[in-house]
């Protein structure tokens, strides 16, 4: 039997590609180009600040984050173990890349949670 | 006036155990015919020019597998290869990659084999029904969700395509997945329980990390890769459960 964490690590990658795939195009199209050219009216800071107050807007935005960021480190995990044949590492690269994702959910959920 | 004979080279992995301890390559002038494939110009050789030439092939039409080759670095059924098709200047022809090679283009695929038994591609029952009850009957719908995966024909070009098995040559790779999966998803068939226990171990379904150059190869349309994550996703679902109190353990 593969370890038993292999299918939730591979459920946190698929899941995290499918959310980055999905809605990262539409942060990139809003926040990138349609809101900083004007080609929509821009929300201003207040009302922005209002929406990321709402517990849902919170738990989206955790979402966006720490899921992509699973995908990421399940990603170049690989890319490290076949890319640069670095077999002998596994361990050490297994824990620094989901170290990461999970460092990176935790001060995600942090900063989300400290907004009032 | 008589039309003009053009001819192509090509250059050809030569590997004869009882002579040299490292494959070599050598080039043959054969004709260039637009109806030719790169099997029509290897028979060629043989035929014309150098009898001791070795390679598998059978019914020249994509059904068979066995003249699998690696054709200008890509894996290739050469039934299918056309010589018009490739790129101008010689044409490289060379034995499935990752694979031993037993002599010249011919390779050894006991380790197929040894894995294709493994996943148990065959209709397995708890009990079989007597003969008097007569065939299990399977709806369009029931052949259709499976009939894609059943196309394989055992040409290996997945496994030549793969970078995985290149690296991990325990991987039980592509096209052993893929038919799993064709028996899985038969209506007729109740081991797909056995068959996951096979494929989640470490050399199963989780040493794929989705290159997707397996259904790329495939010259049946199988989707191997797609197969892969379908199954990983069955799987990850199976997981689940027997987490649950209530789950199956």
């Amino acid at each position: 039997m593969a370890r038993p964490i292999t299918p939730l690590l591979w459920l946190l990658f698929s899941v995290g590609g499918t959310v980055a795939a999905l809605l990262f195009p539409v942060h990139l199209f809003l926040n990138g180009l349609a809101l900083p050219l004007g080609w929509l009216p821009a929300p201003g800071y207040a009302s922005l600040r209002a929406l990321v107050e709402h517990p849902l807007a919170r738990l989206y935005l955790f979402v966006l984050i720490s899921l992509p960021l699973f995908h990421w480190a399940h990603r170049f995990r690989y890319t490290l173990y076949d890319g640069l044949q670095l077999k002998h590492l596994t361990a050490l690269i297994a824990v620094l890349c989901y170290g990461a994702a999970l460092v990176g959910s935790a001060l995600a959920a942090y900063t989300l949670w400290s907004i009032s | 006036m008589p039309p003009t004979v053009t001819t192509v080279t090509l250059d050809v992995a030569r590997y004869r155990p009882e002579q040299e301890s490292e494959p070599t390559v050598q080039s043959y002038e054969v004709p260039f015919r637009k109806d030719w494939v790169v099997l029509d110009a290897l028979n060629y050789v043989k035929d014309q020019l150098d009898g001791s030439l070795s390679f598998r092939w059978s019914c020249r039409m994509g059904v068979c597998g066995s003249c699998g080759m690696t054709v200008n670095g890509q894996p290739r059924l050469t039934c299918a290869a056309f010589l018009s098709a490739e790129p101008s200047g010689p044409i490289r022809v060379e034995p499935l990659r990752y694979f031993p090679v037993v002599r010249d283009l011919v390779v050894d695929i006991t380790d197929f084999m040894r894995k294709l038994k493994k996943v148990k591609p065959w209709i397995v029952r708890n009990e079989e029904k007597p003969l008097a009850e007569g065939e299990y009957r399977q709806t369009p719908d029931q052949l259709d969700a499976y009939k894609q995966f059943s196309m394989c024909i055992n040409c290996l070009l997945c496994y030549s395509a793969c970078p995985i098995y290149g690296l991990e040559p325990s991987f039980i790779g592509p096209a052993a997945i893929a038919l799993a999966q064709r028996y899985n998803m038969d209506s007729r068939d109740e081991g797909a329980r056995e068959r996951l226990q096979i494929l989640s171990e470490h050399d199963g379904m989780w040493q794929c990390t989705f290159v997707g150059e397996c259904t790329k190869a495939c010259p049946k349309h199988v989707d191997p890769a797609g197969a892969i994550q379908q199954y990983k996703l069955t799987s990850a679902a199976h997981w689940f459960k027997t987490l649950l109190p209530w789950g199956m353990k």
